[in-house]
């Protein structure tokens, strides 16, 4: 499945790197502890979390992730925006919990990876 | 290089469906309509020709050629009926490029309707599209190919020593959270140019961010972080100035964080940063003084199921 099709099924807000939904997603992950994300979030997972500071990108980058999706409408900051199209990650915005989310997506088959 | 640009090209003349480059928004006329209102449509879209189409079938194409003619002919007010073509050459969607290519100069022709397998117009096709999604198409593999063109695994066989090592070194800012990950992120990107396998470059990324993290989170006067890269291994060394750990045996205890509670709001600080440098590394080093600074050293060796003991990364604590 790819990126493109979370986002219209779950109705995503895309905030940025538009350009880079094509990927298909090899897994999920949720957190908010960015340590934990770098220990076992895997190349081309999506990974679902309340953080929407600029570090998430370098997270996000540094892992391969395929896109974040920051959810409960938590505002994003304009640095994150800024260089998240510049490592073109995309990052996706919802209203709905993180918990929603991961549900939704584990609906359409979307795993974790253990 | 310029051998392979060319056979790229070629292979993507053969890989490129008509349906991914046609035009989709087709602009057509029915067979009652007058050349002259003809002339305003070529006019107005800017294009020179149209299939021609009546009660959602397509029953002819009519062209800038046709026109000329009609002109010429000082017939302008006659239907586009009496000067269509009416046997009409059509490709399909899943038809390659080189097809089009070939059937627009045999038939001496500008366009080709594009049908579905329903025999239904779903597009059109010119010259134009296919140089256009010809260029577009490089431009993707460009980026794709960007890092692996750019690959310098050559330089340690290029560059002769008894032991030769490329020397990387970063700044860190201490409180600097909008640059966190910039040190990792250059060195990974130095590890995938050299050639570097993906799951050994991650174990490297993982552990130089943490390492780097630590120094912004955890330092006043911030640090270096210092990329030793030799054809076998790397080994990076993060060294700040103070304010040092108390306990390192405690600070490498799972949970255990010394991070403000503002900084773990941000999700930094888990108290598994260091943890995660030990399961990545295959050395690792840790000295630190109270007051004076923290050392901290780890290696990765590059040859994957080589001497390196971690198998990846997984491994639950």
């Amino acid at each position: 499945m790819k990126l493109r099709d979370a986002v219209s099924s779950l109705n995503l807000g895309v905030a940025s790197a538009s350009d880079s939904l094509d990927q298909e997603i090899t897994g999920g992950y949720a957190s908010d502890l960015l340590s934990c994300v770098m220990a076992r979030a895997q190349a081309g997972n999506v990974w679902v979390t309340l953080q929407s500071h600029p570090n998430i990108v370098a997270v996000a980058s540094l892992l391969n992730l395929a896109g974040i999706i920051v959810t409960e409408g938590t505002r994003l900051e304009e640095a994150t925006i800024e260089k998240a199209n510049e490592e073109h990650i995309p990052v996706l915005t919802t209203s709905l919990t993180t918990f929603t989310v991961v549900s939704r997506l584990a609906a359409m088959g979307i795993q974790g990876v253990e | 290089m310029k051998r392979t640009e060319i056979t790229r090209v070629q292979e993507l003349i053969y890989e490129l469906k008509i349906g991914e480059v046609m035009t989709k928004r087709v602009i057509t006329v029915t067979p009652d309509t007058s050349m002259a209102e003809f002339r305003e449509v070529l006019r107005i879209n800017r294009i020179s020709g149209t299939p021609v189409v009546e009660n959602g079938r397509m029953v002819g194409i009519i062209s800038l050629e046709d026109l000329i003619k009609a002109l010429s002919e000082g017939d302008i007010e006659s239907p586009v009926s009496d000067r269509m073509t009416r046997d009409v050459c059509t490709v399909s969607t899943h038809e390659s490029a080189i097809e089009v290519v070939k059937i627009l100069s045999q038939r001496g022709v500008g366009r080709l309707p594009v049908v579905n397998e329903h025999d239904n117009l779903v597009g059109i096709i010119t010259q134009g599209d296919i140089t256009h999604g010809l260029l577009k198409a490089i431009e993707v593999d460009y980026h794709a190919e960007e890092i692996s063109r750019y690959r310098a695994s050559h330089i340690f066989e290029d560059i002769v020593s008894d032991r030769t090592s490329l020397l990387l070194r970063y700044e860190v800012c201490p409180g600097d959270f909008n640059r966190g990950g910039e040190a990792s992120s250059k060195i990974k990107r130095a590890l995938t140019r050299l050639g570097a396998d993906p799951q050994i470059t991650r174990r490297v990324a993982i552990a130089t961010y943490e390492a780097e993290m630590n120094i912004i989170i955890h330092t006043d006067s911030g640090g270096e972080i210092v990329a030793e890269i030799q054809p076998d291994q790397v080994s990076v060394r993060a060294v700040d100035h103070g304010p040092g750990i108390a306990d390192v045996e405690q600070a490498m205890q799972p949970g255990f964080s010394l991070a403000p509670e503002w900084i773990r709001e941000m999700g930094f600080g888990a108290g598994v940063g260091l943890n995660n440098v030990q399961k990545c590394a295959d050395e690792m080093n840790l000295e630190s003084t109270l007051g004076a600074g923290t050392r901290l050293q780890f290696t990765i060796y590059l040859q994957p199921g080589g001497e390196g003991r971690k198998g990846g990364q997984n491994e639950t604590s």
